[in-house]
């Protein structure tokens, strides 16, 4: 008898703290907070980021902050720093080369979107463990100044040997892999293009050749590159540089004044993910199902400059007339670049400029 | 102040007490604390070996020594013509000249970066002297302010005398002017230096790879590369070299000014005859150096496509520059909160660092250790700085990390010890004698203090803040840091803008630039002015 | 020995001084007596070629330096305000000169303790020269200005701010030192009794007077 009271007090207890763990879930924040870079655009109401994310509020009641963390290394450093007391709930854009260094520091509570089997295959099969959902991508490519090559009498190069060839001396310019994503990402692409026992003999014949390294994308392509007042007509920069180029000329332009080299592209995809600690685990969860919707993914190109994962999302004119987006673009497994990447500069480093 | 050790009337010890509280509580609370944390956090005796064993490290350490060296007498050996003929002489302009000067201190290094390479042959672009040359333009200020406000209290009857004696004019500056100064470009000396030892956005900028310095290499290993016990030993290792150096500039500071009675400014003579040539032709070779980044970048924020336009002028209002397009970054709104981030941090700074200045007046030895601390964060990498508040302050009761006051108050960590530069010579010489008298009259101490000391400091602590507030306009390094969304400073804004593909992006950067180096010009004009119009005011009181 | 011819110059576009004359012969001791704003110390400084008068010429033993800078006129003078060097010791003060014309370090050294005896300072060659009294920091200057034994020595108002008995005494020491080596010197005050006390001769400066 005894017995059976003290069980029904258990049991009761039990049912009273599962209630009680319920209740908490619906007692999270109203407003969670989501984690960015800095080329994520400032807050302001009628962006149309924003303009999407206040539908999302309105449809769930979840209200949501942004919260610019700096440069996306930056970003990830700070959350490396803080994992289990992240300062925030959802982050944005972690890219394939920097994702399993925030797996392994376990950053996120790993989860993949509802919705994410619609993504291409190319995404998700790089978070075989769903360890977070794929949102965006974009390539890095040799771009080059059309008018350049042409008033020089050159032809525009067709692929990465091409750039090592006397006809494209000094006509170059890269990023420092040391200290630009965008470097990086080329240096990525050459040892995917000639493999480890290639890449360094590939940039002995770079340097030969004249190449230009500057520290920051900025330098590269506001300075040296010719379209922008430089004297180098081949630049490392993104994929989508001549539609943007168009967009945002400050005069309408007939057509881009740049082109990019499709076989030099390497592919960068981005990534969200529910960071660890939060203490809005639900309404985190609903908020990364809604960044790869249609609705979301649709402001992507002209708000964050890259490419929906979103199969069904349609591209403006500009994009499908004059964006490359190659349809087997270079790249490496995320777990091999983290293993390789400070390896692998120290080698470049030892190549390109010592 | 030594004079004034007799026990009766010095002020009493928790006056002094509570006067030295904030100071020091804000240099412990916000600056040693987080470096504590990211010390302790991310050193350890592997990363301290493996920091020390690599040779990049040591290359990386020489290359910084050597190139602040080299930028730092390069600037003063070329800001002294510019100071002389400020200090000795008035002419049409010169204040616009010293704002202008003032103002290129708080470009954005990419605008700056990018007019040296415009104006460089292109042989030199890349070369080391574009790096020196960036160096130059930003702190030819710091020269042409500081030394020139020693030399136009330097008698010009001192240099006569040598002539007299038969000394050349050559002869007489090396022997009789140069000696006199050196107080004064050590000063001028060791701020260049903290700021080329410690340079980051010029570096990024013209540094071509293998040129790196301490910065940029905490920067990448803590950012790039996760490598947070490399970037603390390394960010350690810059400390270390820059607090012998303030120690030691402190000391040689100390041991020449006391000898030197200043006699307040002289009045400035119109140049005359063969002067007038030379003043010119100093004045316009420094207005050429530092007025080529600011036509630069005007001239760049109205070319596109190789025409000129003002595009980039029309759209800064309206952020949606063609329906369904965006620029993503709100200029206006960045020009307000600059200003309302630089008020802050200049009230925070003015504050803290009038408290600090008579703190350490009061304090003489432990004073002094004050006055060291304060420095320190100038030559702390914003990276550590943003770092260890990430960590320290993530738990209640200290959670501040979404606090709009965090941003200010990293401007004002920085900002604080230009305020103590500004002051602490005038609260050092004022006469205790005056406060003497004030006690003869009655006074109890702290009356007596208050009454001597507090108007000699404001004028100065004016100075103070307009530098503060020059420095806040213009911080990038921890601003990147902290800066939350809807809270982005115009260098912020201009480095995303200039982050993207696109003309008019590019021409929307360099024109919200001109509108910094305007809004810090006129700043720093507007203090030069009220500081001109209460010495006037003395002159009129005078006898 | 010094011979100024018909000077001239104004000062903002007021004539200051009018073809202005005056000679000296060695050893002379000139006072240039008149109120303050009537050129005196112009007169001085354009005698020390610290300023080129608009017309005349000024003789120094018989050669036209007019147009000569001052470290070659071999001028001496003490300023009003002393203009010592902060940053040098008393003793390197009055070896300035010495040094200046190229004088062994150990000769300079004898000669500076000599002047510096001369003037009743024997001994102060290290002090600091902040740490001078007004009537010391003085003694130092004409010491100075004495040491490198200049043709003519020009003392601008030298005993202002000295108070009447230190004032008194001074004066009549600097006149015996002045005499003592031979010293030719212009002397300007605007006090006729020192004037009076110092000179061999007097000369009044403004209300049109020139001799």
């Amino acid at each position: 008898m005894i017995r059976r009271t003290i069980s029904a007090v258990v049991i009761s207890a039990l049912a009273l703290a599962a209630c009680a763990d319920d209740s908490a879930t619906s007692d999270e924040p109203d407003t969670i907070t989501l984690v960015a870079y800095d080329s994520f655009p400032a807050a302001d109401p009628e962006n149309p980021i924003y303009l999407a994310l206040a539908e999302f509020t309105a449809d769930t009641g979840i209200g949501v902050d942004i919260l610019i963390s700096g440069d996306p290394g930056t970003m990830l450093s700070k959350a490396t720093l803080t994992a289990g007391n992240p300062e925030g709930d959802v982050m944005w854009g972690v890219d394939n080369t920097y994702l399993s260094r925030a797996v392994d520091a376990q950053v996120f509570d790993p989860y993949l979107a509802t919705g994410a089997s619609e993504l291409p295959d190319e995404f998700t099969e790089l978070v075989p463990n769903g360890e977070a959902t794929p949102v965006d991508f974009g390539d890095v490519c040799v771009n080059y100044d059309i008018a350049a090559l042409a008033a020089a009498g050159i032809e525009p190069p067709t692929s990465l040997a091409d750039l090592a060839l006397p006809e494209y001396a000094g006509q170059l310019v890269v990023e420092n892999p040391a200290t630009e994503s965008t470097g990086l990402a080329f240096l990525l692409a050459t040892i995917a293009e000639f493999g480890d026992d290639g890449w360094e003999a590939y940039w002995t014949a770079l340097r030969a050749n004249d190449v230009e390294i500057v520290d920051s994308w900025t330098q590269a392509y506001y300075e040296s590159f010719s379209w922008s007042g430089g004297s180098r007509p081949l630049v490392v920069s993104y994929g989508s540089s001549p539609p943007f180029e168009m967009l945002y000329a400050t005069e309408p332009l007939e057509a881009p004044p740049t082109a990019v080299v499709e076989s030099t592209c390497f592919r960068q995809v981005e990534f969200a993910g529910v960071l660890r600690g939060t203490d809005a685990p639900k309404a985190a969860r609903q908020l990364v199902d809604f960044l790869i919707t249609e609705r979301f993914q649709r402001e992507v190109p002209l708000n964050l400059f890259v490419f929906p994962v979103n199969p069904n999302v349609e591209l403006a004119d500009e994009f499908v007339r004059y964006a490359t987006i190659p349809d087997r673009p270079l790249s490496l497994d995320p777990a091999a670049i983290d293993a390789g990447r400070s390896d692998w500069i120290d080698r470049w480093t030892d190549i390109a400029i010592r | 102040m030594d004079r004034y050790r007799d026990p009766l009337n010095r002020l009493p010890r928790w006056f002094v007490a509570a006067v030295a509280a904030p100071p020091l509580g804000f240099l412990l609370l916000f600056y040693v604390w987080p470096f504590a944390t990211l010390a302790w956090r991310g050193l350890g005796v592997d990363a301290i070996v493996d920091t020390l064993d690599r040779a990049d490290t040591w290359k990386v350490l020489w290359f910084t020594t050597w190139q602040a060296s080299a930028s730092t007498l390069l600037t003063l050996t070329l800001g002294l013509a510019p100071a002389w003929a400020v200090s000795r002489f008035s002419f049409a302009g010169r204040r616009a000249f010293l704002s202008a000067l003032t103002a290129v201190f708080v470009l954005p290094t990419v605008v700056v970066g990018a007019a040296i390479v415009a104006v460089l042959p292109a042989s030199l672009d890349h070369s080391v002297w574009a790096i020196l040359g960036a160096h130059v333009v930003f702190n030819l200020a710091v020269v042409v302010r500081t030394v020139g406000a020693v030399w136009e209290q330097l008698p010009p009857e001192l240099e006569e005398a040598a002539a007299t004696l038969g000394a050349g004019p050559g002869r007489a500056f090396r022997s009789v002017t140069l000696p006199l100064l050196r107080p004064a470009l050590a000063a001028a000396g060791a701020i260049i230096f903290l700021f080329t030892f410690t340079s980051f956005g010029v570096i990024r900028v013209l540094g071509t790879a293998g040129r790196s310095t301490i910065e940029v290499e905490v920067w990448r290993r803590a950012t790039q590369l996760g490598d947070l016990g490399g970037a603390a030993v390394l960010a350690l290792l810059q400390l270390a070299v820059l607090a012998a150096l303030v120690t030691w500039s402190a000391r040689a500071q100390r041991r020449h000014t006391h000898t030197i009675g200043l006699q307040g400014a002289l009045p400035r003579r119109r140049p005359i005859g063969r002067q007038r040539w030379w003043v010119a032709s100093s004045v316009g070779g420094a207005l050429a150096v530092v007025m080529v980044p600011l036509l630069a970048l005007v001239e760049r924020s109205m070319r596109t496509d190789g025409s000129y336009s003002l595009a980039a002028w029309r759209s800064l209002g309206d952020d949606e520059i063609r329906p369904g397009l965006r620029l993503g970054v709100d200029p206006l709104g960045a020009l307000r909160n600059s200003a309302t981030t630089a008020l802050w941090a200049t009230l925070f700074a003015v504050v803290i660092g009038g408290l600090a200045v008579i703190a350490i007046t009061a304090l003489g030895r432990s004073g002094r250790l004050l006055d060291t601390g304060l420095m320190l964060p100038l030559g702390t990498s914003a990276v550590t700085i943003g770092f260890g508040m990430l960590i320290t302050f993530d738990a209640p009761p200290v959670d501040w990390r979404a606090s709009w006051w965090l941003v200010p108050v990293g401007h004002a960590l920085v900002a604080v010890p230009f305020v103590v530069r500004a002051a602490l010579g005038v609260g050092r010489s004022i006469d205790p004698d005056l406060r003497a008298a004030a006690a003869t009259l009655g006074a109890p101490p702290i009356r007596a203090w208050a009454t001597t000391t507090l108007p000699f400091l404001r004028r100065p602590l004016a100075t103070g803040a307009g530098l503060a507030a020059a420095i806040s306009l213009g911080e990038f390094g921890a601003t990147s840091f902290l800066s939350r969304s809807g809270s982005e400073t115009l260098p912020i804004a201009i480095e995303r803008l200039l982050g993207r593909t696109g003309r008019l992006f590019q021409a929307q950067a360099f024109a919200l630039s001109a509108i910094l180096a305007a809004a810090t010009m006129t700043i720093v004009m507007l203090v030069d002015a009220g500081a001109a119009f209460e010495r006037r005011e003395d002159h009129a009181r005078r006898p | 020995m010094l011979g100024v011819h018909d000077i001239t110059i104004s000062f903002e576009g007021r004539p200051l001084l009018e073809r202005v004359s005056l000679a000296l012969d060695a050893g002379e001791i000139v006072a240039l007596l008149g109120p303050s704003g009537s050129g005196k110390s112009t007169l001085l400084r354009i005698i020390a070629g610290l300023i080129v008068p608009e017309g005349g010429t000024v003789e120094i033993d018989g050669a036209d330096c007019t147009h000569v800078p001052t470290h070659r006129r071999s001028v001496g003078m003490v300023f009003q305000d002393e203009q010592l060097f902060p940053h040098l010791s008393v003793g390197a003060n009055v070896a300035f000169g010495l040094k200046m014309a190229g004088m062994a370090a150990r000769e300079r050294r004898r000669r500076s303790d000599d002047m510096l005896e001369l003037v009743g300072l024997g001994g102060f060659g290290d002090r600091q020269v902040g740490r001078l009294s007004g009537g010391e920091a003085k003694r130092v200057a004409l010491a100075r200005s004495l040491a490198p034994t200049p043709k003519v020595l020009l003392l601008d108002e030298p005993l202002t701010g000295l108070d009447r008995e230190l004032h008194d005494r001074l004066a009549d020491e600097v006149a015996a030192i002045l005499r003592a080596t031979g010293t030719t010197a212009i002397w300007v005050t605007h006090d006729a009794a020192e004037a009076a006390a110092v000179a061999d001769r007097i000369v009044r400066l403004g209300a049109g007077t020139s001799s």
